[in-house]
């Protein structure tokens, strides 16, 4: 009894938000992945659009490799744009609720034809250098949070599980220090 | 490629709305999210990637033994096996930097978009530039190195 009262409320700190809607959020995750390997035998990643769409403007080599998946990358990411829009437009906007979905107070809501839309106070100069950062990263490292952390680690690929341990851990280190410096938001 | 099967595209667009309405419904579309697991304020973030990666483990484990290729393309199901080397710690760790620095990465940053959030702009154009950046010097690198091998 004493144990359950400790759990509950080191539960409580750790997960503000439940842990239900990461939950469900992850296995709808993982179900988009599912449906494309299932027809393609793909095991889909996000990042590769990068490059594949820079070979429409960009003759060097690197890019033109990725000239016979370009169209469905651009239609996999359109369909990620979408699939979010829908979300906003259901969940986001209170047009339907769940006890599975937990609304959150992070950033600023606004409207827009009764679309309840939500952007974030992250500053722009954060997300502009660590665009930079993550855009490079990614393509020099074979992957990123879907292809290494969602397709490779389901493979149980020990190249995604490295991968995964180094973003991981040097990515709480420099947001940690990003912190203790006093940038917030 | 031309001769692919009609529903291929389909089912890859229906595949990126459930991913996106997925990424939306959990909240990793918002970058504090991602910033506040980093700093333990909020450990739910595992609960996706890993929720993600049991769901799709399960699918890359059993359809090889039920099948030997994909219908709508007649690939192999294969597991995603990337070869090992230097460039996975070196591109993991920038990776990480940056998204320490902003808590976002590429499907999120779709998906942000997608949610409303215009300001992630600034992150997908950083993103492009990176990976510009990488493309333009590795393309540079390998010509050089092509050259080195015809003149011997």
């Amino acid at each position: 009894m004493v144990t359950d009262v400790v759990l509950l409320q080191a539960a409580a700190e750790f997960f503000p938000n439940g842990i239900s809607r990461y939950a469900v959020g992850g296995l709808l995750v993982g179900l988009g992945t599912v449906l494309i390997y299932l027809g393609t035998g793909i095991p889909a990643g996000a990042s590769t659009f990068l490059e594949s769409t820079l070979s429409y403007v960009s003759d060097q080599s690197r890019f033109q490799q990725y000239v016979a998946s370009r169209d469905w990358r651009v239609l996999f990411t359109a369909g990620i744009i979408l699939g979010a829009l829908a979300f906003a437009a259901t969940f986001q906007s209170g047009l339907i609720t769940s006890p599975l979905y937990e609304p959150g107070t992070t950033g600023q809501l606004y409207e827009v034809a009764g679309v309840t839309l939500w952007t974030t106070d992250i500053q722009p100069w954060r997300l502009f250098f660590g665009g930079i950062l993550v855009g490079i990263g990614t393509r020099v490292g074979k992957g990123c949070t879907s292809g290494h952390g969602v397709c490779g680690v389901g493979s149980a690929s020990k190249t995604s599980l490295v991968g995964v341990l180094t973003f991981l851990t040097v990515a709480i280190g420099t947001a940690q220090v990003v912190a203790a410096l006093g940038v917030s938001p | 490629m031309s001769n692919r099967h009609p529903l291929f595209k389909p089912l890859i667009f229906v595949g990126g709305l459930v991913f996106g309405f997925g990424l939306g419904f959990s909240h990793m579309a918002r970058p504090e999210v991602v910033v506040n697991f980093l700093l333990f304020e909020d450990l739910g973030l595992p609960f996706v990637m890993f929720g993600a990666a049991i769901v799709s483990g399960i699918a890359f484990a059993l359809l090889p033994r039920i099948r030997e290729t994909a219908p709508l393309t007649g690939n192999r199901y294969e597991r995603r096996l990337k070869p090992f080397d230097r460039n996975v710690l070196i591109g993991g760790a920038i990776f990480g930097v940056g998204w320490g620095l902003s808590g976002i990465c590429p499907g999120a940053a779709y998906a942000s978009l997608g949610v409303g959030n215009i300001t992630i702009l600034w992150a997908l154009a950083g993103m492009f530039l990176g990976a510009y950046a990488q493309g333009y010097w590795r393309s540079r690198r390998a010509e050089r190195d092509s050259t080195a091998v015809s003149a011997d």
